[in-house]
């Protein structure tokens, strides 16, 4: 259960590597890389601006590792978040999460993403020819959190 | 009681700074009090604090709801709903 928070890029191939298990009950490794995209709203982006809550965002991505680790039967996970000023194309975040079998490790990472979207305090600014706008959040993201709500 | 307030994008860049240090008077008990009383400072507060617009809250580093409790010497945030991922 690894959080990293960084400006720096990171490199995937070397984060997987890192992860491999000691022993061999791993069977299956999922990941998502989020990237900044070229185009939102119909403007074209120059660069993404990510700012964040030290403190509070390692707290929150391990709350979110740990409830993802009591819901599926997962061996590790890694969140690495960037900040600062990105441009499109470029990574910004990586979910790793490895488990005995494929099922546990595709929903733990999709869980991973959809909580972070709307709990993780991230906030992005795009810059555009038209100048600075703070990214709107999205109610498709709220449900996307929301199926994963446990009646307890 | 004393508090921290930290605020974050948007509301940073409205009311102009990022942190600062206030002594409540003992009426401010939640964290609907507190917006209360920050938008009593008028102006850009009041467009913030009293209007309809999503404001989260957090206090020690947890997402709260308005009803949550204000304790001294607390740390307090207030941002836009997260966009990050």
């Amino acid at each position: 259960m690894t959080v990293r928070i960084q400006t720096e890029d990171f490199d995937v191939a070397a984060e997987l590597a890192a992860l491999k298990p000691s022993k061999a009950d791993v069977g299956a490794i999922v990941t998502f890389i989020g990237m900044v995209r070229d185009l939102n709203d119909g403007d074209i982006i120059k660069t993404l601006t990510l700012e964040h809550y030290p403190g509070m965002t390692e707290k929150s991505l391990s709350a979110i590792e740990q409830e993802a680790k009591s819901r599926w039967d997962i061996n590790q996970s890694l969140i690495i978040h960037r900040f600062g000023t990105l441009k499109p194309s470029d990574q910004i975040v990586l979910v790793a999460v490895t488990s005995p079998h494929r099922a546990e490790a595709f929903a733990a990472c999709e869980f991973i993403m959809d909580y972070l979207k709307t709990k993780a305090p991230f906030w992005k600014k795009e810059t555009t020819s038209q100048g600075e706008r703070w990214v709107e959040a999205k109610s498709i993201d709220d449900e996307a959190q929301a199926r994963w709500k446990q009646s307890d | 009681m004393n508090i921290k307030i930290l605020y974050f994008a948007r509301i940073k860049e409205s009311v102009n700074y990022s942190t600062e240090d206030v002594l409540l008077p003992s009426s401010v008990k939640t964290i609907t009090d507190l917006k209360d009383y920050l938008a009593q400072r008028g102006d850009v507060w009041a467009d913030l604090f009293s209007t309809q617009q999503t404001i989260r809250a957090a206090i020690n580093h947890e997402l709260v709801d308005n009803i949550a409790a204000i304790h001294d010497g607390d740390e307090v945030a207030f941002f836009p709903p997260v966009t990050g991922g």
